[in-house]
């Protein structure tokens, strides 16, 4: 169910204490499919890690391993020090981990209010665990508001939401849950100007907020320079590069994803050759 | 749900944020609560039926005896049929659960004959269908054989243990049955009590469905299979609960059921019940493509068809006539839940 922590794993502990989150040779297989080779990063405590790296990378693999969604193949993850194993969405988050997914995990049927507290839906009578509906509109609408996300009703279908309501709700579901550890992919991918805004300025409140660190997966440069503190690539399964945002630049970024785009074309031609 | 006043749904952009609220005609109210209230439909064609029977037929199709022939009817169906809803909006479906209906018993009586105390024998009998609740669903989420197929496979395995263990001879007499004492009436013997009992649990399942967390994460399962595991929701393990919840609810009123009529008939093909079961609760507003449906629908649907098959016969129509009502209703509650679907989605659009 939970964590299974371990007999003190060996951490030589970092400057800054601790990382919150640790990955240690991470693998994943689909099939014959290596998506994930050896995966090693640290996430330190209040951070904000911009994972970048081609289509199929295995940005989101690493992400639902992290949410508890994959198991990994081998590897080690440590949460403040602490070795992990989780087998189960719900595991994760007793960990403190949220997660918002591409695909955004909204239920098209069920209104904003129900959506916004999927999985942590606020409950009367013990066992039987009835709905507080009340309650879970109140604090939907207040919370909405509090955010600005613009919303018909929260007694709306998710359904009936545009794309940017709808990724404005899964954000914001997540980021009310996050205790520990944030998982972002591609939050804004199908957001206006006004939401991405919105939901950018949300995500640099928790960061400054320091309680929560924060993974984003985000093609868009310009957004991951503005949100993040360190950017790592991934490039064939691997962590390929380790940046702090101020010590690089968007052209510098650029040019590595190019150069590395152009190595494996290479390769590729070799082999057919 | 939905039943707040109308909002506007369209240009989020524009205005300050909260909700706003347009001024909107009756007219337009009046189709959107029953737009959005799927089991209202059926409800207003179930009291104009009524209306028209009572009307022709007076006193012939309001009596006692009519109505108890009508309740007859609806009550098997419905105690099916509120089961099958949970798994209609998971986007499964169990096509055991007539069979699951008239196992129950058997297992009551073959259990009782054996000198088991009828307590005990009621309560393993509803353990037993249970476990085939629980083994529809683990073979279906563990297996990923579709529910359509398992079932189908499941309603044939029980029929065929009830030929072969009853010898293909009809049970009888079933204990209570025809007895004076309360519990005896209580338990089915009372003209009233299986509709009494069906009632009782559409309300318990009614309640699971629409006010406990249970019940979002079926909502949730059906209508995203994938997002719903991603936000938390065990959702295997709610399917192989609502598979058991399914067959629980209609064994236990298999059980009402066989007390009522006092005989079990090894010949009674448990396909005829849920073929009238899935059509009540289609009647009822549920789609079969998951994420929506209410309990209280699919026994409204029931109390249609029970309506409907007492009415015609009170006025003379032929039985066999029946059936054709019945398939004609079917497809015209399902052609109405496509087009409401269709005028939800224009008016999004706009």
């Amino acid at each position: 169910m939970s964590a299974s922590p371990q007999p003190a794993a060996p951490m030589p502990p970092a400057a800054d204490g601790v990382p919150v989150l640790e990955v240690r040779g991470v693998t994943k297989r689909f099939g014959a499919l290596s998506v994930l080779r050896g995966i090693d990063f640290a996430l330190r405590q209040g951070e904000v890690l911009g994972l970048v790296g081609d289509n199929g990378a295995g940005k989101s693999t690493l992400v639902k391993i992290l949410s508890g969604f994959h198991a990994p193949d081998g590897g080690e993850i440590f949460i403040e020090g602490q070795r992990v194993s989780f087998n189960s969405v719900e595991a994760a988050r007793s960990n403190g981990i949220e997660t918002v997914y591409q695909d955004l995990a909204l239920i098209p049927q069920l209104p904003v209010y129900q959506n916004l507290f999927l999985g942590h839906e606020i409950t009367r009578l013990g066992p039987i665990r009835f709905l507080d509906k009340g309650e879970m509109r109140k604090l939907a609408r207040q919370y909405l508001d509090d955010i600005n996300v613009n919303v018909p009703s929260v007694d709306a279908e998710a359904v009936d939401l545009s794309g940017g309501q709808r990724q404005a709700i899964a954000v914001a579901r997540s980021v009310r849950a996050a205790t520990k550890i944030l998982l972002l992919d591609e939050p804004l991918s199908a957001m206006g100007a006004r939401e991405s805004r919105l939901i950018i300025d949300l995500v640099k409140d928790l960061a400054s907020s320091g309680r929560v660190s924060i993974i984003v997966i985000d093609h868009n440069y310009a957004h991951l320079f503005e949100l993040c503190d360190r950017l790592n690539v991934i490039d064939g399964g691997r962590i390929t590069l380790d940046q702090q945002v101020h010590e690089t630049s968007i052209e510098e970024l650029t040019e590595l994803m190019v150069s590395s785009y152009r190595r494996q074309l290479a390769e590729v031609q070799n082999a057919g050759a | 749900m939905s039943t707040d006043a109308p909002t506007s749904t369209a240009a989020p952009e524009a205005g300050p944020p909260g909700r706003q609220r347009d001024p909107v005609s009756i007219g337009r109210r009046v189709l959107r609560t029953f737009l959005y209230q799927r089991e209202l439909t059926p409800i207003v064609i179930t009291i104009a039926l009524f209306a028209y029977f009572a009307i022709r037929a007076g006193s012939n199709f309001t009596g006692t005896l009519s109505l108890s022939s009508a309740v007859g009817f609806a009550g098997p169906v419905a105690g099916i049929a509120i089961g099958e809803v949970l798994l209609l909006v998971l986007a499964e479906i169990d096509l055991s659960a007539g069979q699951v209906f008239l196992f129950c018993p058997w297992v009551m009586y073959w259990m009782h004959n054996d000198g088991v105390p009828l307590v005990l024998a009621i309560v393993i009998a509803l353990i037993a269908v249970s476990a085939v609740g629980a083994i529809n669903g683990l073979i279906t989420v563990r297996l990923n054989v579709p529910s359509f197929v398992t079932t189908l496979a499941m309603n044939f395995i029980l029929y065929g243990v009830v030929l072969v263990a009853s010898n293909n001879l009809q049970g009888s007499p079933i204990p209570l049955s025809g007895g004076t004492s309360f519990i005896s009436q209580f338990m089915g013997v009372w003209k009233w009590s299986e509709i009494l009992w069906v009632i009782a649990l559409t309300i318990i399942l009614a309640v699971m469905l629409s006010r406990t967390r249970f019940g979002v994460r079926i909502v949730a399962t059906g209508g995203n299979l994938v997002g719903a595991a991603e936000a938390g929701v065990p959702t295997r393990r709610v399917k192989v609960w609502c598979f058991v919840i399914c067959s629980f609810v209609a064994g236990l009123v298999g059980i009402v059921d066989s007390i009522k009529y006092g005989t079990l008939d090894p010949g009674n093909f448990g396909v005829d019940y849920i073929l009238y079961a899935v059509g009540a609760c289609v009647i009822g507003g549920t789609a079969l493509t998951g994420g929506r449906g209410t309990v209280v629908g699919a026994f409204i649907g029931a109390i249609l068809l029970g309506v409907l098959q007492d009415g015609l016969t009170v006025i003379g129509v032929s039985t066999n006539d029946f059936f054709i009502y019945v398939g004609l209703v079917i497809i015209f509650a399902m052609a109405l839940n496509v087009q409401f679907d269709r005028l939800i989605a224009r008016s999004r659009s706009r």
